[in-house]
């Protein structure tokens, strides 16, 4: 399995994903992530999604997971550089991904984070 | 009755007296264009036609039936881009059975021969039909193709601000191209609000308002926040009276105040010089 790799810049996580999810490499990311916010108290987590090109339902439900439970550690999650098509995907299945903030590319999602401290 | 000997002497007769029949056909056809196709243009394709269906008839040439159904399809296709109703263009066949019975009306022993050619250009003038609706659907469908391609453009209002016009109604099939096109243009240009203006909708259904919900949720994944602006009066007493909820998407009576919002929420302000 694949391991995503978690880097740390100043008080931000980024995390960018340059595989294609397996749902055991999401839930470790996940684990990863968890752990990671502990040591570290970052206040923000920014996930790259620009290189995935297929998100499921199990996959985009993990990505909500992982906004509350960075909530908990009080840091914003920010997924950015969705593609079009899975966002189109993601629409149909209906899921709109409440409580992750979204932007365009991983600078404006600096900005979103950098803007709330 | 001896249909093969029947059609060979109809092929016959038809042979000996073609520039009668040929010149008569010619003038009822004519008659009925009125004007919009010259005479020698008629009397040629009329010609081509004779030739062939007299080569059918006789039955020597087993290449013949293809090319007269060839000929004929292309013929009533021409017809039908024309403007020429499908009456005109079946007619335009089916006066050759006239043409032809004015000369042998006087002889009997024509008569069963000239059945034989009857009922021949009776399928003749069904297969015009047929070519002619073929013809008519194709222009449909090449039209609502285009007009697909037409109606949605993707604009940019602002550095940052895209505006999409939208004009005429919303089904499933516009709505995803509109979809894939704003999604994109939010992509490429890297702009974080759009405006999705409906003046040119002229009704806003359930499944209308289903099809705008979509797209706004997908450009929300995409980091961009979505305004639907130019809201008629009818249409928002029709939206309130279905029920229909547009939750914390912003909306807007007209383009001019979408762009406002766009550009307050951007951090702009507009000041007179």
């Amino acid at each position: 399995m694949e391991r995503v790799p978690i880097l740390k810049i100043g008080q931000i996580l980024f995390v960018s994903i340059q595989i294609d999810l397996q749902d055991e490499s999401v839930i470790r990311l996940q684990e990863d992530l968890a752990d990671e916010l502990a040591v570290t108290r970052a206040h923000g987590v920014i996930i790259d999604i620009t290189a995935v090109e297929i998100v499921d339902s199990f996959i985009g439900r993990m990505l909500t997971t992982i906004g509350s439970i960075s909530r908990l550690f009080d840091a914003e999650t920010v997924l950015v550089g969705m593609r079009p098509a899975v966002a189109i995907t993601l629409t149909e299945l209906g899921l709109s991904l409440s409580g992750v903030r979204t932007a365009l590319n991983a600078e404006k999602g600096l900005e979103i984070l950098n803007g709330k401290s | 009755m001896d249909v093969v000997g029947t059609n060979e002497r109809m092929a016959a007769f038809l042979r000996d007296n073609h520039d009668k029949v040929v010149g008569r056909w010619t003038e009822l056809v004519v008659a009925g264009v009125r004007g919009r196709t010259s005479r020698e243009e008629v009397r040629r394709e009329l010609e081509d036609l004779y030739a062939l269906i007299v080569r059918v008839l006789s039955g020597a040439d087993e290449d013949a039936a293809g090319e007269l159904t060839a000929t004929l399809d292309e013929l009533s296709r021409n017809r039908a881009r024309d403007g020429f109703s499908p009456i005109e263009t079946a007619v335009g066949v089916f006066s050759l059975k006239e043409a032809v019975y004015e000369l042998v009306a006087d002889s009997a022993e024509l008569v069963p021969d000239f059945y034989s050619l009857s009922r021949m250009v009776d399928d003749l003038g069904l297969r015009t039909f047929e070519a002619y609706s073929a013809a008519r659907e194709q222009i449909i469908a090449d039209q609502s193709a285009a007009m697909l391609e037409l109606s949605t453009p993707v604009v940019q209002l602002w550095d940052g601000v895209i505006g999409v016009p939208l004009v005429g109604t919303l089904d499933s099939a516009r709505t995803q191209l509109v979809m894939e096109k704003l999604l994109d243009t939010l992509v490429t240009t890297g702009a974080d609000h759009a405006v999705i203006d409906i003046t040119g909708v002229p009704t806003v259904d359930t499944e209308v308002a289903q099809h705008l919900l979509k797209t706004v949720s997908a450009a929300r994944l995409l980091g961009a926040e979505c305004t639907i602006s130019g809201i008629r009066p009818q249409v928002a007493q029709t939206i309130v009276s279905l029920g229909i909820e547009f939750g914390d998407i912003a909306t807007k009576a007209s383009l001019a105040d979408a762009l406002a919002l766009a550009l307050r929420q951007a951090g702009l302000k507009v000041v007179p010089l």
